[in-house]
């Protein structure tokens, strides 16, 4: 009796045994060294995965961050100053300020600026609309208004409205996942201040602009003469703001002012991080 | 050398895993969403049958067979199956560490399979070795079986990856949607490998 269950059993033990020591091997000459600090480092991460610091999604970056101490801490532009602070931390390095940014539109053709060419009534995403004859508006620049932007925000903060996309700055992470869902590529990500945009992307001559759209941008160069720092250029029939140059403008607002189609307006870009420190700082005071 | 030809083919097209005997369904519905994850989770398959059966069937023939332990084989593949897998999970991770992202959880699951296990205990039934056959021929028999088990895994996840992605685009009735409809499809494409039933032999006769 006792013989019988021996001999099932000490076979049975023998593998065991065998099969534990190679994988006791295999595990301590295998072993792939992680990082220590790698998961506290992507704990700080917000995990939106959006790409905006310029790594494979937030491992990626995490793992960047290990690695290399040349990374700069301050790439995460959708978990801003916090996110920064945290990193900083956790890595034993210099704080540094996150220039936080949000999406601008680039076009504003709503519907009391411009037509339709056609009575578009194909799938409904500006992919689609784009692929017949450059969308459904007469000007072939300008938003599609099927809002892939829309759906692609992780913060929900673009919404279509007159037409065209719309982003609510004060829902706005600067992720810049919508910069790149845009088939018609016009938007932009701008730093958060208040500041002078362009809101029209047409680059056809100034009469044909004009025929197609009331808000496009004619390409007259009048920008180009009021602006006091040069940062305006007329690219392409289109005004383009450098803002390198464009800060501490001594007559803020000229270029808006002289405008002749009202494309460049003044803007407060402040997104959802700067309200969020103009409250704690006023919860503070 | 036909014989090995004809293992080979038969264990592709007629006693497919998948569709004839229907074994490692939980991968296959599992799995089959995506064509590379597909693909990556077949070849994992592959490798797991074919290292399982080349561990396994000296186990049975020159330990449990002679000790007349074959009641244990079942218990004893099992545990040999297991720590296999974790040896290949922890080799994947040194040298392949996309691959083995891209498995995920599914490479431990092989550890469980139905398939791998079914491979295995199929294989020390369907090619013993007794007077006619040398421990070879049978281990030889085995293997390919196994490697034609595992092809025919890959072409069934392949075939129905494809199959699905269609599904996808389609416009399935909403009762319909999600399970039902998968299930449906993955009966009538086994239903097509019934056509491969006897042709096999027949080419070679």
């Amino acid at each position: 009796m006792i013989e019988a269950i021996l001999t099932a059993v000490i076979p049975v033990v023998i593998i065991a045994v065998i099969c534990a020591v190679m994988l006791v091997v295999a595990s301590k000459f295998m072993a792939v060294k992680e990082d220590e600090r790698f998961p506290a480092v992507r704990e700080c991460l917000p995990g939106a995965n959006c790409g905006a610091c310029g790594f494979a999604g937030c491992d990626g970056y995490a793992k960047a961050l290990c690695e290399n101490p040349d990374t700069p801490s301050n790439l995460c532009v959708p978990g801003a100053d916090g996110v920064a602070h945290k990193l900083a931390d956790v890595l034993g390095v210099e704080f540094e300020d996150v220039v936080e940014q949000v999406a601008v539109i680039h076009c504003a053709g709503d519907c009391a600026h411009t037509n339709d060419k056609v009575r578009y009534e194909g799938i409904r995403t500006c992919e689609a609309a784009k692929l017949l004859y450059g969308g459904k508006g007469s000007c072939t620049y300008g938003c599609l208004g099927f809002g892939d932007c829309a759906a692609a925000c992780p913060q929900g903060a673009i919404y279509i409205k007159d037409g065209i996309a719309h982003v609510d700055r004060s829902e706005c992470i600067g992720c810049g996942i919508c910069t790149k869902t845009c088939p018609q590529k016009i938007i932009s990500l701008i730093s958060d201040v208040e500041k002078a945009v362009v809101t029209c992307s047409n680059k056809d001559k100034g009469a044909s602009t004009r025929k197609v759209c009331s808000n496009g941008c004619i390409g007259c160069k009048k920008c180009e003469r009021v602006c006091p720092a040069g940062a305006i250029k007329v690219i392409d029939n289109v005004a383009v703001i450098d803002y390198d140059k464009c800060p501490d403008c001594e007559d803020f607002g000229v270029c808006a002012k002289n405008c002749t189609t009202g494309c460049i307006q003044i803007a407060d870009l402040s997104g959802l991080h700067r309200l969020k420190e103009k409250e704690t700082e006023k919860s503070k005071a | 050398m036909t014989k090995l030809i004809i293992i080979l083919l038969s264990a592709v097209f007629i006693n497919n895993y998948v569709l004839s005997r229907f074994l490692g369904i939980c991968p296959f519905l599992g799995v089959s969403k995506k064509l590379d994850s597909a693909t990556g989770m077949s070849l994992a398959v592959i490798f797991v049958m074919l290292i399982a059966t080349a561990v396994t069937y000296p186990i049975q023939v020159f330990l449990l067979d002679p000790m007349n332990l074959g009641y244990l084989q079942t218990i004893v593949f099992i545990l040999v199956i297991a720590a296999l897998v974790q040896l290949v999970e922890i080799v994947l991770k040194r040298y392949l560490p996309s691959l083995h992202k891209s498995l995920g959880v599914y490479l431990p699951l092989i550890t469980t399979n139905c398939a791998v296990l079914g491979v295995t205990i199929l294989n020390v039934q369907d090619y013993p070795v007794n007077e006619a056959t040398t421990f070879w021929w049978g281990y030889a028999e085995s293997l390919v079986n196994s490697l034609g088990s595992g092809l025919g895994f890959f072409l069934a996840m392949v075939m129905f990856s494809g199959v699905r992605s269609t599904i996808e685009g389609s416009d399935v009735p909403e009762s319909f949607k999600g399970l039902p409809i998968t299930l449906v499809a993955a009966a009538i494409t086994s239903l097509s490998f019934l056509g491969f039933g006897g042709i096999i032999e027949n080419l070679f006769a």
